[in-house]
């Protein structure tokens, strides 16, 4: 999997992302061993250091766990992941909604549009 | 103990000054990018931490003493221009090595040699500038040193071989020891750097971690470096 940085923005909040987006998506399944720190950081191209300070807010949040002696683990539990879900579908929403209100949209008119893309059977969804 | 304790160190070339009051501590554990454009003394710092040249005034320690037959023992050091006798070959390079420093590990300097594709039995005259600094560097890599002082590393190599460079440094990440690697090709390291010091004119005029000039700057690092040192 590629890994790409953003400048201007620290870097651990973008493995961070990244690494959500990779649960999120199942890239990595519910209960996953995840590599090594260092192995992540290399197939990042990042610093060790940062990589861990990732995994650390990462488990925090609670959507990692280490297991003293056999490594690090995708969470199983289910709140998290439907939260996981649910927080991104609101940034994603709130980005989309964001940018019609630009374009001089308003709320009628955005959720038309929604409806009507959704409708279209060319569509993928 | 910070691995590398600089204080007021002050380098004067006759009358010119190539370094000037530079103090600098480098813990273990990191690796630091000590960037700066050509002539700013980057060349003359490492060269100092590693015994070449003394300070005129202050003082530079590694493992809290002067750099000499001790520090060398600890330090890995990859010069800026070869410094390898051009009529050995790949192998008698890692036999001079593993005679030289008992902390080279021959195996991991083979495995590195393979897959860069580094043929044993080439002499270091017959090889081109890119393979020499290669091999250099994996000589300089095997090693399982306190201190890593890199010249340059990635100066004249190619991409492809710059990212498994990158990913040998990472690799080899330990967190006893400190990796400091000078170089002006910021954009292709600096998500490995922890700290970033930057020199200008002999002066140290920035030490910061990377995260916090994406942070507090909303910069990177080679953004940063481009409006510091702009022309």
């Amino acid at each position: 999997m590629e890994w790409f940085f953003k400048n201007g923005i620290p870097i651990y909040t973008q493995i961070i992302d990244e690494m959500t987006m990779r649960i999120a998506s199942g890239a990595y399944a519910p209960g996953d061993k995840l590599p090594s720190v260092r192995e992540l950081a290399m197939d990042a191209g990042v610093n060790p250091n940062t990589m861990q300070k990732a995994m650390a807010e990462m488990e925090r949040r609670g959507l990692v766990f280490s297991e003293r002696t056999s490594g690090r683990f995708v969470t199983q539990d289910e709140n998290v992941l439907r939260k996981l879900h649910e927080d991104l579908a609101r940034t994603y929403l709130s980005e989309l909604t964001e940018k019609l209100q630009k374009i001089g949209m308003d709320r009628d008119e955005i959720r038309n549009v929604v409806d009507s893309w959704l409708a279209e059977d060319n569509q993928e969804v | 103990m910070a691995r590398i304790e600089i204080e007021h160190l002050t380098k004067m070339f006759g009358s010119r000054i190539a370094l000037e009051d530079v103090s600098l501590s480098l813990e273990k554990g990191q690796i630091v990018g000590l960037l700066g454009p050509n002539g700013s003394g980057k060349t003359t710092l490492i060269k100092t931490l590693n015994g070449l040249l003394t300070p005129t005034h202050g003082s530079v320690r590694i493992n809290d003493m002067t750099p000499g037959v001790e520090t060398k023992k600890r330090v890995a050091y990859l010069p800026d221009r070869t410094a390898l006798p051009e009529h050995m070959t790949t192998l008698q390079l890692m036999e001079l090595y593993a005679d030289f420093f008992a902390d080279f590990d021959r195996q991991k300097a083979e495995a590195m040699a393979e897959d860069l594709g580094i043929d044993f039995n080439q002499t270091l005259k017959k090889m081109s500038k890119g393979t020499k600094e290669k091999l250099q560097l994996i000589l300089v890599m095997a090693r399982k040193a306190d201190v890593y002082l890199l010249d340059e590393p990635i100066g004249g190599v190619d991409p492809a071989t710059r990212d498994y460079i990158l990913k040998t440094i990472i690799s080899n990440y330990n967190e006893d020891a400190v990796v400091v690697i000078s170089t002006h090709l910021i954009s292709d390291i600096e998500s490995v750097l922890d700290d970033v010091v930057f020199i200008k004119d002999g002066k140290l005029v920035l030490h910061k971690t990377a995260e916090q000039i994406r942070e507090e700057d909303g910069k990177s690092v080679d953004q940063l470096f481009r409006e510091v040192f702009r022309c």
